[in-house]
């Protein structure tokens, strides 16, 4: 098995290559961002490329890889300005299945790492999304309007390869000690905003679970949408005493006006699809990808409970990270002077 | 939560002068599997949003209310059943209704099974009434909601499929059932596998009447529909919006409906679902009439 794997410089690309790496039937992982790993790897080559992946072409025809991993989609508004969130979704996703889909490309396998945030959160939905459910509203903010997009252009390009199996997981709110994703954000300030009069259900999945659900869409073939969350839901006032932090309200209306000098001051960033969280939540149904094989390790509570033992690790002993060398990760991959013995 | 075997069968008629779970614990019901993690959890919210704990001050509070204010009465509660998941459908009247958190705390400290009441999803937008509703019990009245909570779930689920319209009905024009929504309870049950069990109920129509109704402030304030009560002259323009008079409440279980249909289905027979529909709708209306011959006083029944 041959791999390309987008978003290296995440911290999921980066674990993701590093479990890979060391599956037997993985032969190559190329690894594509615009950050260097976060992560030592092995054997992982790292390429740097711009977001939008205008020279992928060449490189799944260079490589010959049959799986492409597709985890750069941006669902944290916060990190990325409107356009650069534009370009790295859909201009992105739209390059990368162009060059799978070119003539005499050796692509048989696309896994794409998308968010539930495409559901959207209103107070007419359903308190569980299949993975069929249309929103209820029409999306409003640019990152689901992006994610919207993409799952129309993944559905077309599934349509028109079908010698190629495309896997769609739709993650929920992801939370791990490795991570900043706005909600985990919010659970690291000493006080954690809450809306006034609101708490709504939700629903997380553990960090090592979502890479366990993409290792195991590239080692199986289970084509189609998959949503991936922890089972149960929560509120998030139990949330936030599961993690030991009080809570102070927003106001219920005019919330997005009031987050706006928190956000001037660099306190917090809630950005509005955040909020509408907040206030309705969201849940998903996830028996499908249960009954296509997966296991969790992980439910919601237990996911919140991990998350909540790494802050109390990391109130001590604080973040640690590892830091890319360039030389270094090259001489560890093709000086002659180390030893590599795989079996 | 201690489980607390209720052996109790309910006979028909009879009044329910004690109700020992009234405020306690509920018997537990079997819930969906994975959800062993329950040691790492500090609430008792489920995936609906309701909460056992809240629940039992709710029924607490309510009991006085049940017991003294309305004097609760049914007729045929064998026909609700103790397992399994089941659809309940009444007749729905009131300004402020109050048939919902009527049968809800009759059917929880009765059965000693959890009641789930849908209703409008208009309850999310309120801060504070919709985390209270959706912690007592309320879920949104969606079919993807009832589908769950009947088929995977196998509860118990109350709808009135009137809707507003018979909550928003004149006082003239009580006890008239209005149309049962485009028959979209009977869908629902029939995907979900379970049967309906109609209910006829009598008192919620005189517990809070409307003598005036105002279209165009309902359109201002965009809600359904904007009622002046009796209980306003009695009580008060405030007080008269949330207390109901003391109608004397009767409800009658009429014998569960079962559907001879496929589960499951993607879509299910229009002319099917409506004859259903209709045929529910006219026993309960004649259950409604047949409790009015009965009745010999509003107030002391």
């Amino acid at each position: 098995m041959r791999i390309l794997l987008t978003g290296l410089g995440t911290y999921f690309g980066s674990k993701l290559a590093q479990v890979l790496e060391r599956e037997r039937s993985v032969e190559l992982v190329v690894g594509l961002d615009t950050r260097e790993p976060v992560l030592p790897l092995e054997h992982t080559e790292y390429v740097k490329a711009d977001s939008s992946f205008s020279i992928l072409e060449r490189i799944v025809t260079a490589t010959r890889v049959d799986t492409v991993l597709h985890t750069h989609l941006v669902v944290d508004s916060t990190q990325a300005s409107g356009r650069a969130l534009h370009e790295a979704n859909v201009i992105g996703t739209m390059n990368l299945l162009a060059a799978a889909g070119a003539a005499g490309s050796t692509v048989r396998k696309v896994v794409m790492k998308s968010s539930t945030l495409g559901y959207g959160a209103n107070y007419t939905d359903p308190y569980f999304f299949r993975e069929g459910t249309a929103r209820s509203r029409a999306p409003r903010t640019r990152v689901e309007r992006s994610l919207l997009e993409v799952g129309s252009i993944v559905g077309d390009f599934a349509e028109d390869n079908p010698h190629v199996t495309v896997t769609m997981l739709a993650f929920a709110n992801i939370l791990g000690e490795h991570l900043g994703s706005p909600i985990a954000r919010m659970l690291r300030l000493p006080v954690v905003p809450e809306i006034l009069g609101f708490d709504p259900r939700l629903q997380f999945v553990h960090e090592d679970d979502t890479i366990g659900a993409l290792v195991y869409a590239t080692l199986h073939d289970v084509a189609g949408v998959y949503n991936v969350a922890g089972e149960g839901t929560m509120p998030w006032s139990e949330v936030c005493s599961i993690v030991g932090k009080r809570r102070v309200p927003l106001p219920p209306f005019l919330t997005g006006l009031a987050v706006e000098p928190l956000r001037a001051a660099r306190l917090v960033d809630i950005p509005p699809e955040i909020l509408a969280l907040l206030r309705y939540g969201r849940g998903v149904d996830t028996s499908r990808y249960r009954e296509a094989g997966f296991r969790y390790q992980y439910t919601t509570a237990g996911a919140v409970d991990a998350f909540a033992q790494g802050l109390r690790l990391q109130s001590t002993v604080g973040r640690r990270e590892y830091r890319y060398e360039r030389d270094v990760e090259n001489f560890f991959r093709h000086s002659p002077a180390v030893v590599r013995d795989r079996s | 939560m201690a489980p607390e075997p209720v052996d109790r069968t309910t006979t028909a008629a009879r009044v329910l002068p004690d109700s020992r779970l009234a405020g306690g614990e509920l018997v537990p019901v079997p819930k969906p599997p994975a959800s062993d993690d329950d040691e790492l959890r500090v609430g008792d919210v489920d995936g609906w949003g309701r909460s056992e704990r809240v629940r039992a001050i709710a029924r607490r509070l309510y009991d006085p209310l049940y017991r003294r204010w309305f004097r609760v009465e049914w007729e045929g509660l064998e026909h609700v059943p103790k397992e399994g998941g089941a659809l309940l459908v009444g007749n729905h009247a009131g300004a402020i209704p109050s048939d919902a958190p009527v049968i809800m705390h009759g059917i929880e400290t009765e059965l000693g099974r959890p009641l789930y009441g849908l209703a409008d999803n208009l309850f999310r937008l309120v801060p504070v009434v919709g985390t209270l509703w959706s912690r007592t019990g309320g879920v949104p009245a969606h079919p993807d909601n009832a589908y769950r909570l009947l088929h995977d779930e196998q509860q118990l689920a109350l709808v009135f499929p009137e809707g507003t319209k018979g909550t928003g009905k004149h006082v003239s024009e009580r006890y008239q059932l209005r149309r049962f929504g485009r028959g979209g309870f009977v869908e629902i049950a029939m995907r979900a596998g379970v049967p309906i069990v109609p209910l006829a109920i009598v008192g919620n129509e005189e517990a809070m009447p409307i003598v005036y109704k105002s279209g165009r402030l309902a359109k201002m304030l965009n809600i359904p529909y904007f009622p002046v009560t009796a209980n306003q002259f009695v009580f008060g323009p405030m007080l008269g919006l949330v207390l109901p008079f003391p109608a004397k409440f009767r409800i009658k279980v009429l014998p569960p409906v079962h559907f001879d249909a496929a589960p499951n289905q993607e879509r299910y027979n229009r002319s099917v679902v409506i004859e259903h529909s209709d045929r529910i709708r006219e026993s309960i209306q004649n259950a409604v009439y047949d409790l009015l011959r009965e009745r010999k006083s509003i107030w002391a029944g």
